[in-house]
């Protein structure tokens, strides 16, 4: 299969799993009473529930997907890790640590205005991580660890201005573990901005980071320049995990399974991988999201989801992890 | 170094006796600080003891009131805060020298998250007395210490892949976690939080015994595993070549030190990291390589006692694991200071 046909491919499967997500729920909705829906916005239930509550949860969660899977990817080729992921190491626990305590300590309500400690939050989180490990060359294991370390710290800050907080302890709840469902169209709209100039510096990066894959010494011998790539892809993590963390909350290993995936099929090329991660890690997420409606007779939130079909993941790739083996 | 490298006679002529001494007075050090930080935090609270009257009413020479504000209600939860903090500081010790990693700690690896999650199912699928929530917290402890134990096997089981295994299976037993109390009732979940953090509030003499039974026990077997900790940390194939069953002898030093985490969780919940921050300080003060299980154990004695104070005093009735939590951020930025 030639990865340009994948790509179509994914895109379709995407479609496919954001219909999914339109009719399934606490109140399914034939796919004929669904398209009838769509096309026209009459005054019925389901026109409701569609149009006020799943679409704007359906378009929150691809945008939050794309972000977190080309985070990931990034991630991945800077630090040279296969481990690496903005919810296991920390970014997404650092945005969400910030917004929290921005929201409780300053009492800003306004998406807008957190946004800004949710991106001050992941950097930190992310410089953190980066001299903590030791820069690049750092081994998956210590880089693990360093991440897991920072997002236990951080978790551990959030949980305590939660309690401080006891009025608010059920909408806090939202920024331990990430959800979709309190999504809608103006969050969509306020974080769009940044994630649209995220993925744009993603795919500008992508060829840049394939130099450098080839080791710093060949990469520099090219004529690539290490540290202003290393910088700017530092930046388009921070905005990506930081903005889709003020919009969903610390969503784990969505970034870490989406481009071991898209690996398969595309190789190496961190151009194609981008590209697939932007519509393959949507679509994963989305489809945990739907799992998290039907699993139970209660919503199960998304971000249980992905950490129960994530978890695993990461264990399988341990296994097969030769630095790790050795 | 140069000092060392010019005198390497000298140094190495009584290694393990100077060793020994150094830790003597060390732990002689973070005793003589439990005591004093016990007998003021003995004496604050809303019926102040000056600390005279608390050494006395100690010995048994007190008058109503100050037996009653000192014996009955913060003798019990100081003494808890020691075994708690003993238990940690020493299982840490423990996971820090079989992983090799200064951040091998049962807290990041995921235990805690496995006692977390039997002490929830306890009270929020069972609604548990506090005995049933403390078993619970044991029984997902050491569960989750066989599952990532069996995760981790590969034809022997290595330091590092432990490690890693423990934050895949910790982060899955979140999620678990959060499923839990996202399910339940809003008394329980305030409940929950706040048994989720770590609190030592509302303890009493009813609750220190049990710990004080699991660590009678433990503290002899821990101590029996520490020779052959020791030689883990050399490697396997020394300690091998040295006579020690290595998988045995993880598997026994696995068993007890989870037993100890999980005996701290039961009884206060999961401290977020004092396993990781004690023996780290002790080894330092120590400047000693060596697993230096006593030596961490006081240390961490003194880091929840003095921590449950600061939170209780000075924070206003917080759970001691926001304290502890702090302590961590900041050993966290000494790490990265002492980096660059």
């Amino acid at each position: 299969m030639s990865r340009g046909a994948g790509l179509v491919l994914g895109v379709v499967a995407l479609g496919f799993v954001a219909l999914l997500s339109l009719a399934v729920g606490s109140r399914s909705i034939p796919l004929s009473t669904l398209l009838d829906v769509l096309a026209s916005r009459d005054g019925s239930d389901s026109a409701f529930v569609v149009w006020e509550l799943r679409i704007p949860r359906t378009l929150i969660g691809i945008a939050a997907g794309a972000a977190l899977g080309v985070a990931g990817a990034l991630m991945q080729a800077l630090t040279r890790n296969p481990l690496a992921d903005p919810g296991l190491l920390g970014v997404n626990a650092g945005a969400s640590a910030a917004a929290a305590m921005s929201i409780s300590v300053l009492g800003l309500t306004d998406l807008r205005a957190f946004v800004w400690f949710a991106f001050a939050g992941a950097a930190l989180a992310g410089t953190v991580l980066y001299v903590i490990a030791g820069r690049t060359g750092a081994s998956p294991v210590r880089l693990a660890l360093a991440g897991a370390a920072v997002s236990a710290a951080l978790t551990g800050f959030t949980q305590a201005v939660i309690l401080l907080d006891q009025n608010a302890l059920d909408q806090m709840r939202f920024w331990t573990v990430g959800a979709l469902e309190r999504a809608d169209l103006g969050t969509l709209t306020d974080v769009a901005p940044f994630l649209v100039v995220g993925l744009v510096l993603a795919l500008l990066l992508a060829r840049p980071l394939n130099v450098l894959s080839l080791g710093e010494e060949m990469g520099r011998s090219l004529g690539a320049h290490l540290g202003r790539t290393q910088l700017l892809t530092l930046i388009a993590v921070t905005l990506l995990a930081g903005a889709a963390t003020a919009a969903v909350g610390p969503l784990v290993f969505v970034g870490l399974v989406a481009p071991h995936m898209v690996r398969v099929i595309t190789g190496p090329d961190e151009r194609w991988v981008v590209a697939y991660c932007a519509v393959f890690a949507p679509a994963l997420l989305l489809l945990a999201d739907v799992l998290g409606r039907v699993m139970a007779r209660e919503e199960i939130d998304v971000g249980v989801v992905t950490a129960l079909l994530g978890g695993p993941v990461f264990l399988i790739l341990l296994r097969r992890n030769k630095a790790v083996r050795a | 170094m140069t000092l060392l490298d010019s005198a390497p006679v000298v140094q190495n002529l009584h290694p393990r006796s100077q060793a020994r001494r150094r830790s003597l007075v060390v732990s002689l050090g973070v005793v003589a600080a439990i005591v004093v930080v016990g007998v003021i935090a003995l004496g604050t609270g809303a019926i102040p003891v000056a600390p005279l009257d608390v050494v006395r009413t100690l010995l048994g020479n007190g008058s109503r009131i100050t037996n009653y504000a000192v014996l009955d209600l913060r003798l019990p939860r100081a003494l808890i805060a020691i075994a708690v903090g003993a238990a940690l500081g020493m299982s840490g010790a423990v996971f820090q020298s079989l992983s090799r990693n200064p951040l091998g700690s049962p807290d990041i690896i995921g235990f805690n998250y496995g006692a977390a999650t039997g002490g929830l199912l306890v009270i929020l699928v069972v609604g548990g007395s506090p005995g049933t929530v403390s078993a619970g917290a044991l029984m997902g402890g050491l569960a989750t210490a066989l599952l990532v134990y069996l995760l981790a096997w590969q034809r022997g089981v290595l330091g590092m892949r432990l490690v890693l295994t423990g934050i895949g299976v910790s982060a899955i037993l979140q999620a678990v976690n959060f499923y839990l109390i996202v399910n339940a009732g809003v008394a329980d979940v305030a409940r929950a939080t706040v048994w989720l953090t770590g609190s030592l509030n509302n303890l009493g003499w009813t609750q220190l015994w049990p710990v004080v039974i699991a660590l009678v026990v433990l503290v002899p077997a821990l101590l029996f595993g520490v020779r052959w900790l020791e030689m883990l940390e050399m490697g396997d194939e020394v300690a091998q070549g040295l006579g020690v069953p290595v998988e045995g002898a993880r598997v026994y030093l696995l068993i007890t030190g989870t037993a100890a985490c999980a005996v701290a969780t039961a009884a206060a919940g999961p401290i977020a990291f004092v396993a990781l921050v004690a023996p780290q300080l002790a080894k330092r003060l120590i400047r000693s390589s060596g697993a230096g299980l006593l030596p961490a154990a006081w240390m961490g004695a003194f880091l929840v006692l003095a921590a449950d104070f600061a939170a209780q005093r000075i924070g206003g009735a917080l759970p001691v694991g926001v304290a502890t939590g702090a302590l961590g951020g900041v050993y966290l930025a000494w790490l990265l200071w002492r980096k660059s």
